[in-house]
């Protein structure tokens, strides 16, 4: 039997290679950092990491893993309600809420699994989710697990949202749902608006602050913080695998109710398991870190300024950000991979991104700002994208 | 109409429970456990090729399904149209 | 925003529904290692409890093992803590293709791709496979995971009852028109602890033409001679065109979990699988414990020798004291029940004996089919065996079950 079905992957993976899509890896033999070294044995600096905060390879956190592998082993081999929690599971999960002055939150695998998890235990047919068009993949998986009415807005688009709230009107729970930062754009969600709007049309909130958590913000507390919005939206969606260390796990973290509903109901985190005590043992250490002091979302955004503003001198088109996410538009998909190329030749590690991933004729490098990088990398790669651009005719 | 009823009971009997099992006209099917929601669809393919009807999905809900007769007045719903 | 009263309320109100059904999930806090004897603070803000793990998916007893808890201070030495990516972008180590490999040779299959968990993995694959014109055809008992993916692949599907050679066949035949047909199963079935016939499974799908997936998260590392998993022990290895199965319970019990099999079935995950492209990598510290634990499996038979012994040993005990058990060859063993209640004190009079088990009753397994699952791991001693015994007997004395038939205690506690 597998024969054929063999050939009609075969002919499908090579469509996929044939459209330039083919996802291939490269192997890194370092730690996560700012500079890392392939195993081509070239040492490159990483442009395209999560690694807002340079959190991944920090000396506390491992020790702090390290230290809870002695004391609480390595795995905990169940899901968190049979015999998987132990009280560094707690102990993180008060300290998210406190750091996002929320009243509860629970632990995920990922936050895909978080995301996946969060909408059908706590609306039915009766609802109505309101989704931005740009939410992450995840969201969108959690939305089709989901039975609650469904509505779309264009990306950021407040008048559309309004549109579409008040199409809802008829359902008896609206939920409008949010990405804190838009991975490819680096905008923002207008969430002054959004919950002016969902106040107006009685609806709730969900921000996922996947790529904001710790990097947007005065002190790092994401979307909600910008906009002085804190503890005030329903729910918070998150990742331990960005800028808060970069291991593995995710939260939701809201609204007491619901948060206990989720425990009880989430099939994600009923049927998966509990992430390890090293996990939340750095988890509770990076919390410790940010609440002490805004050094590294100083750095960082002290780092992002200074790379948008000489990108921008040079005359490269930048999207607008407020985020450590910069999309340098090059448009055309061919010149951005052609650019990422050359830039990995100057040592500079990057990815150029297109369509499908970003719409049709809006091909781009996506450059990521790290507490990480010092000014000599950004001088660098600034330098690099000078160079290359003027190369390729992109500047003059 | 008792032809249907009878019908749609022996292919839940046959479907879904084991051996020795049986059911009335009004025995909880889902919220008993004898089907889950998932296990339901097989049974909404055997009433849509059977009686020649189309239930939409927003139709076919856990509840509509909870016993044979639920299910026969939901089939004749669409059968009568 | 608006979380208004009635909002509020809604959910307040499904709580308590949850809570006077009986069915309230309340977390015990374990302040030290998973092992065989672990600290509980139970409930919560109570003074810390010695007892025995009779509950945990710790089959190999890995899960604190010192070489593991090793391998994972020097992998977080070397490859630091997180990688802060998807796989594709920045987020592979060559140490997370070696284990890829590593999980490859060990279930004797063609390649591997990893996933952050076994939940993910089962999200992931129908829909990256299969389209509108196939169908899957799945056991009725098979785990969550397995039906949410389902859920979210846009192919036809069917159910067969749980094991019925019979009406897979039926199915097999009713669907013979769909282009591609995957048979889908567990390995080991989690709250019954039997193993799915792989044997006669892989047979109808010759004779179909189907392929097959088998989840083998409760078998990976122990069942089996040699401890490859539940197609070793019925001989078919190199006859599932997809296994799934997790790093979360006796691989380790950290998490991760992987789907391995046919090249170009792996291929197409990695190009397509959602929570492989939109979730981020496992972490370099996790990787190097597992890669530890295959390293412990593949010099010796030793643990899961132990662990094929002591759930023998267990099984008869039990069976002996005049217990009701779920047949089954693997170590997980349901102690029946039936009624929901009974469980629950069961449960809570065992807890208070020192031994820590969980009662399972309606929706999570069928109704009037209530259990306590004991699971055990090869890192319990005998004595521990013994005292959790000691424990059962004690406390099935005390509500006048042991050597009942299923009528005679249902009859006394009702179903
Ligand atoms: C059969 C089966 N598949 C998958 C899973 C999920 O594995 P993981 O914990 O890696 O998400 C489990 C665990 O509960 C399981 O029992
Ligand atoms: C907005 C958003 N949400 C969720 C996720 C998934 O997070 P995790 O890697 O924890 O699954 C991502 C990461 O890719 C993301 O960008």
């Amino acid at each position: 039997m597998y024969i054929s079905f063999q050939k009609h992957l075969a002919t499908q993976l090579k469509e996929i290679e044939e459209a330039g899509l083919y996802k291939k890896e490269r192997i890194i033999v370092s730690p996560q950092g700012a500079e890392i070294e392939l195993d081509t044995g070239q040492k490159v600096l990483n442009f395209c990491a999560n690694n807002y905060l340079g959190l991944s390879n920090n000396r506390q956190l491992i020790e702090a893993a390290k230290a809870a592998l002695d004391d609480h082993g390595y795995g905990m081999s169940s899901v968190r309600f049979i015999c998987g929690t132990s009280d560094l599971h707690k102990e993180l999960e008060s300290r998210i809420a406190r750091f996002f002055h929320t009243e509860d939150t629970i632990l995920y695998a990922a936050c895909f699994d978080a995301n996946g998890g969060v909408f059908e235990p706590l609306l039915t047919s009766e609802d109505a989710i309101i989704s931005d068009a740009l939410n992450h993949a995840s969201i969108i998986d959690g939305v089709r697990l989901c039975k609650a009415q469904r509505y779309r807005y264009e990306n950021a688009d407040m008048e559309d949202l309004e549109t579409q709230l008040q199409l809802a009107q008829e359902q008896r729970f609206r939920l409008i749902v949010t990405d804190g930062v838009f991975s490819m754009d680096g905008n923002i969600a207008p969430l002054d608006k959004i919950v002016e709007l969902a106040n107006r049309y009685n609806a709730m909130v969900l921000v996922d602050e996947s790529h904001s958590a710790g990097v947007v913000g005065e002190t790092g507390r994401g979307v909600t913080e910008l906009y002085g919005l804190m503890g005030k939206v329903e729910l918070i969606t998150g990742t331990l695998g960005k800028a808060f260390g970069g291991a593995i796990g995710g939260f939701t973290t809201g609204k007491k109710e619901i948060i206990e509903l989720l425990r009880q109901r989430s099939r994600p985190y009923l049927f998966s398991n509990s992430i390890p005590p090293l996990v939340a043992a750095a988890g509770i250490k990076m919390i410790s870190m940010m609440t002490e002091t805004n050094e590294l979302q100083d750095r960082l955004h002290g780092n992002a300024e200074y790379f948008i503003s000489r990108m921008t001198n040079l005359g490269f088109d930048i999207k607008p950000t407020k985020s450590a996410i910069c999309a340098v538009m090059l448009y055309d998909a061919k010149l951005s991979q052609e650019f990422a190329a050359k830039l990995l030749d100057e040592g500079i590690y990057v990815i150029g991104f297109y369509y499908p991933v970003v719409p049709k004729g809006q091909a781009r490098i996506r450059v990521q700002i790290s507490a990480a990088h010092e000014k000599e990398h950004l001088y660098k790669a600034v330098n690099s994208f000078a160079k290359i651009g003027r190369e390729l005719g992109v500047i003059k | 109409m008792e032809d249907i009823k009878e019908m749609v009971r022996k292919y839940v009997i046959s479907e879904y429970l084991d051996e020795g099992e049986n059911i009335t006209y009004d025995s909880p099917l889902i919220s008993s456990g004898y089907v889950d929601s998932f296990s339901m669809v097989s049974l909404l393919v055997f009433l849509e090729n059977k009686f020649k009807i189309k239930i939409p999905p927003s139709k076919a809900t856990p509840e509509a399904f909870d016993s044979v007769n639920k299910i026969v007045e939901l089939v004749n719903q669409y059968i009568n149209k | 925003m608006s979380y208004s009263n009635k909002v509020k309320e809604f959910y307040t109100s499904q709580l308590s529904d949850i809570q006077n059904a009986g069915i309230f999930k309340e977390e015990r806090f374990i302040h030290s290692s998973q092992a065989a004897d672990i600290e509980v603070e139970f409930p919560s803000g109570a003074n810390l409890r010695k007892v025995i793990n009779m509950c945990s998916n710790n089959y190999l007893g890995l899960s604190s093992h010192p070489d593991v808890l090793e391998a994972a201070h020097e992998g977080l030495e070397k490859r630091g803590y997180g990688m802060s990516s998807v796989r594709f972008i920045c987020g592979t180590q060559d140490i997370h293709r070696e284990l890829e490999n590593k999980v490859t040779e060990f279930l004797g299959t063609e390649d591997t791709i990893l996933f952050p968990s076994c939940m993910d993995a089962n999200a992931g694959i129908f829909e990256a496979i299969l389209t509108s014109e196939d169908i899957m055809i799945s056991d009725r008992l098979v785990h969550a995971s397995l039906i949410d993916g389902m859920r979210l692949c846009s192919a036809q599907h069917d159910t067969f009852k749980h094991s019925s050679m019979e009406h897979l066949e039926e199915k097999l035949l009713l669907h013979s028109d769909k282009r591609i047909k995957l048979v889908i199963t567990d390995g080991v079935f989690s709250m019954d602890g039997d193993l799915a016939k792989l044997d006669e499974i892989v047979k109808l799908c010759e004779k179909y033409e189907a392929l097959i997936l088998v989840d083998d998260s409760h078998s990976s590392g122990f069942i089996g001679r040699t401890g490859r998993g539940t197609h070793e022990y019925f001989n078919v290895v190199g006859k599932i065109d997809i296994i799934t199965t997790t790093f979360g319970k006796a691989l380790g019990g950290a998490s991760g979990g992987c789907v391995s099999g046919r090249k170009e079935i792996v291929q197409m995950c990695r190009q397509k699988a959602r929570p492989y492209l939109f979730s981020n990598t496992i972490s370099p510290v996790i990787v190097a414990g597992v890669l530890k634990v295959f390293d412990i499996l593949s010099s010796s038979t030793e643990r899961r020798d132990k662990l094929e012994k002591n759930a023998a040993w267990w099984r008869k005990g039990l069976t002996e004291a005049g217990f009701i058990l779920k047949e089954g060859n693997s170590p997980i063993v349901p102690v029946m029940l039936f009624n929901a209640k009974l469980s629950q004190d069961f449960s809570r009079d065992l807890y208070d004996e020192g031994i820590y088990a969980i009662g399972f009753f309606f929706p999570v397994v069928p109704n009037g089919q209530a259990r306590i699952r004991t699971q055990i791991s090869a890192g319990h001693e005998i004595h521990h065996l013994e005292k959790a015994l000691d424990a059962f007997i004690k406390i099935g004395e005390k509500y006048g079950i042991l050597g009942l038939t299923k009528e005679e205690i249902i009859a006394k506690y009702g179903a």
